[in-house]
């Protein structure tokens, strides 16, 4: 049965699109979980939402359209951090709401909701094309070569950006970088399981990655493992009981995380237990 | 050889003058030990001279270079401990991991670098365990591990043992002083404890807002006028920023 269904072309370009994405999400995701900026992700897909609407409207490649408006978006209330001196998460709240603001305001123009604003908004992993794996092969290539590259570095100012400006390390550069790549991997993820939900996949995996208290590239690995295993059992999951698949990868990942609290918190239990024996005896 | 030039160096923030018309040199295998009241612009001198704040007048050259020119060479000749900040508990990084983010470029030697930085300040077979794990003063020891592996000619220490047991502090000490001697790191350290100040540092400069003394170590704690001077001028400080707080 399993193999009967790997066979169909739609789901091995789903198997694939869904495991590149799973791991440039994660990969993204942990910087931006470590850096306190979790909402990033869903600021940025939420300005895509504004470009895709403009893509939609003008009959430009959404994606395009999508990608560019995220960056701009992104470099922009990074600009107004640095100059305004406003708070991360209200600039975060600037860029969500204008963009969700535009698409709606460009879609009402256009007539209403189509079908294809639609996938872009709840994800369609079952429907993408060869061109859309490729695309997206291509991103995530881009995108992993640049974080193996500047890994240390990426790491320095996420875990200290004063001392890692004094060391040297051209900050403002990589930050900008850092946010574009960022940008890259929200278009990306959009594909699997839409605007809406494109957060989970960067956050999630992450935060669940981190209670098994190991070190950055444990942390890493495990993260996107767990992203990758979310993906497949989700996409299988869905497939198998005729379920929306954005929706089922998230909760897979939302179920794994709630096993590994539970495990944890009945190890850390254990251990104390076992502690208060010890000292008795 | 003159490690450190600053001339004429001065720092306004909102108008106030926090560092007025400051100069020394620091000779190479020095040990100069920064004391001064709080709000005396220590820090503020620490952040000029690591290119942290550039709006100054006067000039700061290292190692013989404007540092207003960002050579990215003196940068990473220089390391830099600020003043203590608890490393969140739950950052995913091993000791090891910390310590690779001095090194600059990483090549086959990188490895050993990372060993004998963590041998030196005895957290070699920790560099595995999470650094959040560790206790304040081991993750101390951790970020000089950090500042060091690099092999800096020039160490910046902004009250580094703040928070930190007694033990722990003279360990650290003991830690600059071999630095020091073995590998000739010349150390720039600012200290409001004037007893490890006497015992360690090979001279002293003595800070509020502008020079108040610079000078060997002998001739300044061997001088009972000048200890008396700075006794009072560190009360009056410590008076206004009290006032100050009060007031705000």
């Amino acid at each position: 049965m399993i193999l009967e269904v790997l066979e169909f072309g739609f789901m091995q370009r789903a198997l694939i699109a869904g495991i590149s994405v799973a791991i440039t999400s994660s990969v993204i995701g942990l910087f931006l979980v470590l850096r306190r900026n979790s909402l990033f992700g869903d600021a940025l897909s939420h300005a895509a939402f504004g470009g895709i609407a403009i893509g939609l409207a003008t009959n430009i490649y959404p994606l395009w359209t999508g990608l560019t408006l995220s960056i701009l978006g992104a470099v922009g209330i990074t600009k107004l951090r640095q100059y305004a001196k406003i708070p991360a998460d209200a600039t975060v709240a600037i860029l969500l709401s204008s963009g969700l603001a535009l698409g709606i305001l460009l879609i009402s123009l256009s007539g209403g909701f189509t079908l294809d604003l639609f996938s872009f908004l709840f994800g369609s992993i079952m429907l993408v094309s060869v061109e859309d794996t490729l695309a997206i092969l291509a991103m995530t290539g881009i995108i992993l070569s640049i974080i193996i590259l500047l890994y240390r570095q990426l790491m320095y100012i996420t875990f200290d950006e004063e001392q890692a400006r004094v060391s040297g390390l051209p900050i403002s550069k990589l930050n900008y970088l850092f946010i574009i790549l960022a940008s890259v991997a929200v278009i990306v993820s959009m594909r699997l399981v839409g605007i809406l939900l494109v957060s989970s996949l960067l956050v999630i995996p992450n935060v669940t990655a981190l209670l098994f208290n190991k070190g950055f590239k444990k942390t890493a690995l495990i993260s996107v493992s767990l992203s990758i295993f979310s993906v497949v059992i989700g996409i299988a999951i869905s497939y198998a009981a005729n379920l929306a698949p954005a929706g089922t990868i998230v909760l897979v990942s939302t179920a794994v995380f709630l096993t590994v609290l539970a495990a944890r918190h009945y190890s850390k239990k254990k251990q104390i237990v076992k502690k208060l024996e010890e000292a008795r005896s | 050889m003159q490690i450190v030039e600053i001339d004429r160096l001065s720092y306004a923030y909102s108008g106030n003058l926090v560092l007025d018309n400051i100069s020394f040199t620091i000779d190479e295998g020095d040990i100069l030990g920064i004391i001064g009241p709080n709000g005396a612009g220590k820090t503020t001198l620490f952040s000029c001279m690591l290119g942290l704040l550039d709006d100054y007048t006067g000039t700061i050259k290292i190692l013989g270079e404007d540092i207003k020119k960002k050579n990215n060479k003196v940068f990473k000749s220089i390391g830099y401990i600020q003043q203590k900040k608890t490393i969140e508990q739950n950052f995913p990084a091993t000791v090891e991991e910390i310590v690779s983010l001095g090194i600059t470029i990483t090549d086959k030697t990188s490895k050993e670098k990372i060993a004998l930085a963590l041998e030196t300040v005895g957290l070699l077979a920790q560099k595995d365990r999470r650094v959040g794990e560790l206790s304040g003063g081991q993750q101390q020891r951790v970020l000089i591990a950090k500042a060091m592996v690099n092999n800096p000619k020039l160490l910046i220490l902004d009250e580094p043992v703040t928070g930190i047991d007694l033990e722990m502090q003279n360990k650290f000490y003991s830690l600059l002083e071999k630095l020091n001697q073995e590998n000739k790191i010349t150390i720039i350290w600012a200290s409001h404890d004037l007893d490890a100040v006497n015992r360690f540092a090979t001279s002293v400069a003595c800070i509020n807002r502008s020079m108040f003394f610079h000078g060997k170590t002998y001739e300044f704690f061997e001088n009972p006028d000048l200890l008396k001077a700075y006794s009072e001028s560190s009360m009056q400080a410590h008076m206004h920023l009290h006032n100050h707080t009060h007031r705000g």
